[in-house]
């Protein structure tokens, strides 16, 4: 394996390295996509995609008052209620609340679809990609969070750190209301310190496991204390702070939550973590313990870990040289990642330009194949890797394919070709034969990859030979829908 | 049962169906699995043949059960006071126990004839600390078995992780729905899910029967690949879908040998039955029933709920009997919460803490297992637990999965009293 993160020369970045970039560090794209890049190279190419990760910003419409504390009046009723044991009273509250609960399950589905289609139809695809990566690493539930605006508010905090500075997303994570509430620091206080946060911090967000003690997380946590929500906002609750002298990995002085990020970005250990998961996102599917990376592939690690350091964590120097790495042009590195499903979904509409159809089942079936935006199963996010891949996800993410290609609904038996509208034509523009072999060649360079052995090409030219009227809209739909249920398709 | 055999009954049948079938359409993927087979039925388990052909069904009753108008503590003046409008009248509900006062909901004849015939046992007050009233945060309690933070992965699972890597797992687990519970999500094993059988396939099938060929040539083994290729490891795992969705498919169409009421829990019941009929390699089925949520008007809607409940049980239950199957399954139910003790001013209840769990099969020690909560007692009008749902759940794995409980629950829980085994 070329493990060296010198660039690629430009005579070797043709179609095939600008399909893998576009696959690794956005959602995929089309024939005129892929060649685009190509032409303009990988320096140009790489440099198109990180620049259009600080372009253009979307807003998405949802209500920051749904979920909002009681008003003074609300709060004194129910008091009052409470006190006179009045159930009637005290039941209409609950009611209220339970309605606006429902009103905000039904925006957060307005705000998954709202992303969906944010990443089919962005020109950033890079910076969504980076959003998905900061969303998994710094993860937070909504079922706990149990408020739609502050996991929206969380998500354009992410696309504003998208490319930018760990450092101050790390930061910008403990001033955040939805990890706050998630974590449940707003309960952290000085006379009974709350450690979830402290301690995922060093476990999940910095450090990994074994890099720190017990006793750094009880000190790391109050340094945390005070650090609360008012309604939306961040606040500093400066009574319930702890202000005294703290000890932790062995500085010490009176700090408060942002000296503690500081703390823990200085450690030699924070710059490996966040390397070995960029390394994971962009890269390959190895372990997430660098002890158990095998050994070319974790000396590119610890290379990426100097240049964080060097970098002050600045997020786009170190991708602009990842990117562009003869390393990551490796056959062993191409085609050999499995994709999470939003890059398949994603990618397949991108990709292919198939229409978007519905966003809601869309994101449906992202959660049925694991990955439920905005809820991940965990504070330490999607596993990634073959965790994706089982017998149920598998079929799943094989008949989203062929919904999106066919409009076939993946909960219904019944389909009928008015439903596809899709012409999968201009994906063939340029190619000059109509014969089968050279039409299943271009799709399978396209969706598979040119790397893709002829031994398993075979069955697709005697699938495209034996149909009576040759390469039609229909017979290339039917050969598209065959190409996404191969295996080969589920990697990138 | 075959105790004394090195082999289970059903991992005989199984090594036997898969020397039979070397001749179909997939040989080397068959030649792989005889060879698991081959390697699994080598050493003795040590709990010879039983343990691996125990099937644990849980039933997820969703929303909440009212589990003070399920289990009625009619001797107790504080229900009739709380719950003017929706309380069931002494002589509408069935006794259970006339000491204490404790009947069941009318619908739920057919459990308490279950109970009659030792098929049933109700487990009262079953809750845990710092109890949740929000679905979601206490859903994630229960499937988890965790109170304060999980990493995600669910009871099951991480008991069905400990059996990773002797057996193929791959369809250790299978959940009726439309999305897997997080209960059933292990690190390794993860459930098989589907909604309805004849979805668990691919659905370019239903396109043109044209495709049908070259699908299938394209997800089977040309030549063998290295473990560690990520190609292989898919192809391996569309091959293992494929098996499974046609030995999935082939049982539920199995005609069963009673019948079953028209309703959803008892539809998925009955592919149970029929998925354990056919001695599919699944330890642990999973299922859920929704609209147990009722904050208004609740007096139909929740006896129309538990008659689905009930009737569905006992269709499962008669079926298992017909088939010979009974004695291997053990099934599980619970509700995220119970609800509040006194009735909200719609004539509903809202979001309360412990609640009644109900256990079947004939391994159950049948009856009314631990006191019900006071009802005097309360905890800002909530019902105090008295039997931590993990402790139910440490008695199922201990005795029932013989599965050590501490790896699925993270620490010992004393099982509690519900088995006879």
């Amino acid at each position: 394996m070329d493990t060296s993160l010198s660039p690629i020369q430009t005579s070797e970045f043709g179609p095939a390295q600008a399909r893998h970039l576009l696959l690794r560090a956005g959602f995929g794209g089309g024939p005129t996509e892929i060649n685009q890049l190509a032409e303009a190279g990988p320096d140009k190419a790489v440099r198109q995609m990180l620049e259009a990760s600080s372009s253009d910003n979307s807003a998405a419409d949802i209500d920051p008052d749904v979920i909002r504390p009681p008003t003074r009046e609300e709060r004194e009723a129910f008091v009052k209620a409470r006190r006179d044991n009045d159930e009637a009273a005290r039941s209409e509250a609950r009611r209220i609340i339970n309605e606006r609960r429902a009103q905000d399950r039904r925006m957060l589905g307005d705000l998954r679809r709202w992303w969906v289609g944010l990443m089919i139809e962005t020109d950033a695809p890079l910076r969504e990609n980076l959003v998905l990566l900061w969303h998994s690493h710094f993860a937070s539930r909504h079922r706990n969070v149990r408020d739609t605006y502050l996991m929206y508010q969380q998500n354009q905090m992410f696309r504003e750190h998208a490319a930018g500075s760990f450092a101050e997303l790390a930061k910008a994570v403990v001033h955040d209301p939805a990890m706050l509430k998630f974590l449940n620091n707003d309960q952290n206080n000085k006379r009974k310190p709350n450690e979830n946060l402290a301690r995922e911090f060093m476990e999940l967000f910095t450090l990994g496991e074994g890099n720190y003690a017990e006793k750094d997380i009880k000190q790391g946590a109050r340094a945390l204390t005070g650090y609360h929500v008012d309604d939306n906002d961040f606040e500093f609750n400066e009574r319930r702070h702890d202000g005294s002298k703290k000890t932790v990995l062995g500085e010490t002085g009176q700090f408060d939550g942002d000296d503690f990020v500081d703390v823990l970005l200085d450690q030699p250990a924070c710059p490996r973590y966040i390397a070995l998961k960029l390394y994971r996102y962009f890269v390959a599917d190895v372990s997430d313990h660098l002890d158990e990376v095998p050994g070319e592939n974790k000396a590119v690690v610890q290379r990426i870990a100097v240049m964080l350091r060097k970098n002050d964590y600045q997020i786009t120097p170190v991708l602009e040289v990842l990117l562009k790495s003869r390393h990551f042009y490796d056959p062993e590195v191409v085609g050999r990642k499995i994709k999470s499903p939003a890059q398949l979904v994603i990618g397949t509409t991108r990709t292919l330009g198939t229409p978007t159809r519905s966003l809601g089942t869309l994101s449906d079936g992202m959660r049925t194949m694991g990955q439920d935006l905005f809820d991940p199963p965990s504070v330490a996010g999607w596993d990634g890797g073959r965790n994706w891949i089982n017998t149920s996800t598998l079929f799943t993410r094989q008949n989203v394919c062929t919904y999106l290609i066919t409009g076939k609904d993946p909960r219904k038996k019944n389909w009928n070709r008015k439903q596809t509208n899709y012409d999968p034509m201009p994906l063939l523009a340029g190619v000059e034969s109509r014969e089968p072999k050279p039409v299943v060649d271009h799709l399978v360079d396209l969706m598979l990859g040119s790397h893709t052995p002829a031994e398993r090409r075979e069955p697709l030219y005697s699938f495209m030979r034996g149909r009576d009227k040759g390469v039609t809209p229909d017979s290339v739909i039917a050969l598209l829908t065959l190409i996404s249920a191969m295996p080969e398709y589920q990697l990138c | 049962m075959s105790d004394s055999n090195a082999y289970t009954r059903r991992q005989f049948l199984h090594s036997g169906l898969a020397m039979v079938s070397t001749v179909s359409s997939v040989p080397i993927f068959l030649s792989r699995s005889s060879s698991v087979m081959a390697q699994t039925a080598g050493p003795l388990p040590s709990n010879p043949g039983v343990p691996e052909d125990r099937v644990l069904v849980v039933v997820q009753l969703s929303g909440g059960n009212d589990g003070l108008n399920t289990v009625i503590p009619f001797g107790k003046d504080n229900y009739y006071k709380n719950r003017a409008g929706i309380a069931v009248r002494e002589s509408d509900l069935i006794t259970l126990d006339t000491n204490e006062g404790i009947g069941l909901h009318p619908s739920l004849r057919p459990i308490h004839e279950m109970i009659g015939n030792g098929l049933g046992t109700v487990v009262q007050g079953v809750g845990y600390p710092n109890p949740i009233r929000s679905h979601f945060a206490s859903m994630d309690v229960w499937h988890t078995g965790e109170t304060l933070t999980s990493k995600g992965h669910g009871w099951i699972g991480k008991a069905m992780d400990t059996t990773h890597g002797d057996t193929d797992t791959s369809l250790a687990c299978i959940s009726l729905g439309a999305e897997a519970p997080q209960a059933t999500q292990g690190k390794h094993v993860k459930p098989v899910t589907f909604d309805r059988p004849e979805m668990f396939r691919w659905s370019g099938r239903d396109l043109h029967p044209a495709l049908n060929e070259t699908y299938d040539q394209i997800n089977q083994q040309q030549e063998p690949l290295p473990q560690n290729d990520p190609a292989g490891f898919i192809l391996r795992t569309a091959m293992d879908a494929q098996v499974a969705s046609d030995r999935v498919r082939k049982a539920v169409n199995q005609s069963a040998l009673t019948s079953f009421p028209g309703n959803s829990l008892a539809r998925q019941l009955k592919m149970i039955a029929a998925m354990v009929r056919a001695e599919l390699p699944t330890r642990v089925f999973y299922v859920a029933m929704g609209g147990f949520d009722t904050h208004a008007n609740q007096a139909n809607q929740h006896a129309r709920l538990l008659d689905e409940f009930a009737t569905s049980m006992d269709a499962f239950y008669k079926e298992l009997k017909a088939t010979g199957h009974q004695e291997r399954v053990l099934t599980v139910a619970f509700s995220e919460f119970g609800r509040r003790v006194k009735q909200n001013a719609s004539g509903g209840t809202d979001h309360g803490t412990a609640g009644p769990m109900f256990l079947f099969g004939p391994q159950v020690k049948p009856g009314l297992v631990g006191k019900h909560p006071s009802l005097s007692r309360l905890d800002d009008g909530d019902l105090i637990h008295h039997t931590d749902f993990r402790s139910v759940y440490a008695s199922v794995l201990d005795n029932w999965m013989k599965i050590d409980s501490v790896a699925a629950l993270g620490k010992p829980f004393k099982p509690a009293d519900v088995l006879r085994v």
